[in-house]
């Protein structure tokens, strides 16, 4: 992929501040957006990630204006946008299956938002030209959107977007629909355009990868609320909740309870035969079940005891690239999940104890919490 | 077994299925060559008859029909007829089905349903209906009376504004059914984008959803205007015997004045002069739609 010189018209100002402020949406008794509140900096790409049904889309859309808040407002640039109606947001939107006009060229679809704000002559189409050239379309544009590939029709849907100069850049699950090749060319590709153009982008999306590989920051939803906003390697190394622990990543649950407070150390006693020393959470009383939770590189295998590593029944192998994953059972009957990096073939001596590595961050919650489903 | 063996018997057993699905096709093909292609060219031959009795052949007929001016004017008024039908089809159901596009699943099932439910009455019925509604003291005239709009009962009887007036109900679900079905295999998230992009609700209509919705339209079009020319019970219930359109003419001269040659040619004339349209209407809609189907 080429890179373009951006040319004066392609340089935006600079990105406008997204607020959404304790947003409500319902569908008749349904709650489909709970209160939702988000800061979003200008220029920023932000995540929405979630399960199907979580309310992510909804948010979407009623920032696009395709549906009206319950309560709450959406502000662009401190300003309120909630009274104005879809086609006055100057909202730029790339939908799931790209929605292109199917009876317009390549060139009208991209015209069209240039067409309906009134302007007409030589500067819609060099506008229309210079769109096409930053997605490398220029020569396609006399064909009709369905004798285009996928990602090609991505990109028409892009410049379309584009081409009106949006203040925010919405994004429905657009890499759905591609494959897995063509998903990650289009990701740096969008990724590349959003940077050029300062835009402040809004990208909902149920795959944690492009999540954490697209966005600056994500909000995690589940049930109409957002669990954590946060950059991704906070949500990843940090999640605040149970559910935001089990969406983002492969973890392991280990069912224990804090035996002893001493000062800002919990004893952790694990229900799989170890007393492990770990910062004290907030607001967890000794005494309380906690569920400990540790992904799967922050183990380590071991074939001799000591005082904080517990035995295991090992099972599988498996070689994944790079890297190898054992699969194991707790004597309390917890699976675990182990990664290690594929340095050597595997050893002869068996493993039998498992403990945590020295920079391992596992993170403590209380057991009452609804267990994640994923 | 080899692959190559393999597909060479399915390709075999392709090739006699495809050979017995045309076979299935064959009761009905003759059934159609008996009942429609037979009696057609019986209706050919018979216009090419001099007499009452089918007994001299000759042009007379021919010569005879479209030697009177009038006939002239009852074939202009029955496709005229046709077309004020389609004009009014499309002003009502158009906007009916760009509300159906909008309700939920479960009105759009009542909707359907009413839509529908011309069809499930018979013709003589609605046409009666349409006599107690449209008459002297009819629904219409009453409540006009009554709100005072009007001092003295409108005629909508045996006028052609009546005519076109029920009409327009019966041959509803004609345009109706392939409109919605078109409309409602339109993507939703169109009219979405278009919003987006700036379009008002009106450019919407008129640069995406009508342009998107043709074929169902024409389609639309051609059932109605076939049906409405041809509906001779409506025609000439409510119509009355002072707006004389073909299928009076046909009507007349087969079982009041028993003259076939002649019914012959004016059926022809009616088959001709509707095809006609028809193709002209399907002509422009194919232009207007070459690009959705390439």
């Amino acid at each position: 992929m080429q890179a373009l010189a951006p040319t004066p018209q392609q340089v935006a100002p600079a990105g406008r501040t997204l607020d959404v402020d304790n947003l409500t949406v319902r569908y008749g008794a349904a709650v489909a957006v709970d209160g939702v509140a988000l800061g979003i900096e200008p220029g920023e790409v932000v995540a929405l990630l979630g399960p199907s049904g979580c309310g992510k889309t909804t948010l979407l859309r009623v920032i696009a204006g395709f549906v009206r808040q319950a309560g709450g407002r959406v502000l662009v640039d401190g300003t309120a946008i909630d009274h104005l109606p879809a086609n006055q947001r100057n909202v730029g939107i790339v939908f799931q299956n790209y929605a292109l006009f199917p009876h317009m060229t390549v060139a009208e679809n991209v015209a069209y938002g240039l067409r309906a704000r009134g302007q007409r002559g030589p500067s819609v189409d060099q506008r229309v030209e210079r769109m096409l050239e930053m997605v490398q379309l220029g020569a396609f544009r006399a064909r009709l959107p369905r004798q285009l590939s996928g990602g090609q029709q991505q990109r028409v849907a892009l410049a379309r977007a584009l081409a009106v100069e949006p203040s925010i850049l919405l994004l429905d699950e657009p890499f759905a629909a591609l494959d897995r090749n063509l998903r990650l060319d289009m990701q740096i590709e969008v990724k590349r355009l959003q940077r050029q153009l300062g835009l402040t982008t809004i990208l909902v999306t149920h795959d944690q990868d492009e999540a954490m590989s697209v966005a600056d920051r994500i909000a995690v939803m589940n049930r109409g609320k957002v669990e954590q906003f946060d950059t991704p390697v906070a949500i990843y190394d940090r999640p605040k909740t149970l559910f935001v622990n089990g969406f983002i990543g492969t973890t392991n649950l280990l069912p224990g309870k804090i035996a002893a407070v001493v000062g800002d150390t919990a004893m952790v006693e694990l229900g799989a035969g170890a007393t492990l020393r770990l910062p004290a959470p907030q607001g967890i009383a000794a005494g309380s079940p906690v569920v400990l939770s540790v992904r799967p590189e922050q183990l380590v295998l071991s074939p001799i005891a000591t005082t904080d590593s517990w035995a295991i029944e090992p099972g599988l192998s498996l070689p994944l690239g790079s890297q190898l994953i054992h699969e194991a059972r707790t004597v309390d009957g917890a699976a675990l999940k182990i990664v290690e990096p594929r340095r050597h073939t595997p050893t002869e001596v068996p493993r039998r104890f498992c403990a945590l590595a020295t920079d391992a961050r596992p993170s403590l919650f209380p057991r009452s919490t609804p267990t994640a489903t994923e | 077994m080899t692959s190559a063996v393999v597909t060479a018997e399915i390709y075999g057993e392709r090739r006699s299925l495809r050979l017995a699905e045309w076979q299935l096709a064959l009761p009905l093909a003759l059934a159609f060559a008996a009942l429609f292609l037979a009696p057609l060219l019986l209706l050919v031959a018979t216009s090419f008859f001099n007499d009452d009795k089918i007994t001299e052949p000759g042009f007379a007929s021919w010569a005879k029909f479209f030697g009177d001016p009038f006939n002239y004017k009852v074939i202009a008024d029955t496709l005229l007829l046709g077309l004020k039908t389609v004009c009014a089809t499309v002003i009502v159901g158009y906007p009916l089905a760009l509300v159906y596009m909008d309700l939920s699943p479960r009105l759009q099932k009542v909707l359907l349903f009413i839509i529908i439910m011309p069809m499930l009455l018979s013709v003589v019925v609605r046409t009666f209906a349409w006599i107690v509604v449209l008459g002297r003291e009819g629904v219409v005239n009453q409540a006009l009376l009554g709100l005072g709009v009007i001092s003295e009962p409108l005629r909508l009887l045996q006028t052609e504004l009546g005519l076109v007036i029920s009409l327009t109900q019966i041959e509803m679900p004609l345009m109706l059914l392939p409109l919605i079905s078109v409309m409602s295999r339109l993507d939703p998230n169109l009219r979405d984008a278009s919003a987006a992009l700036g379009a008002s609700r009106w450019r919407t209509l008129f640069t995406v959803i009508v342009p998107l919705s043709a074929p169902g339209l024409v389609a639309g079009c051609l059932l109605v205007f076939a049906s409405s020319t041809t509906a001779f019970i409506s025609q000439t219930v409510i119509g009355g015997v002072r707006l004389i359109y073909l299928p009076l003419v046909i009507w007349q001269q087969s079982l009041v004045v028993y003259h076939w040659p002649l019914a012959a040619v004016a059926s022809l004339s009616l088959v001709v002069s509707v095809l006609t349209v028809i193709a002209a209407l399907s002509y422009l809609g194919r232009r207007s739609s070459r690009h959705l189907q390439g």
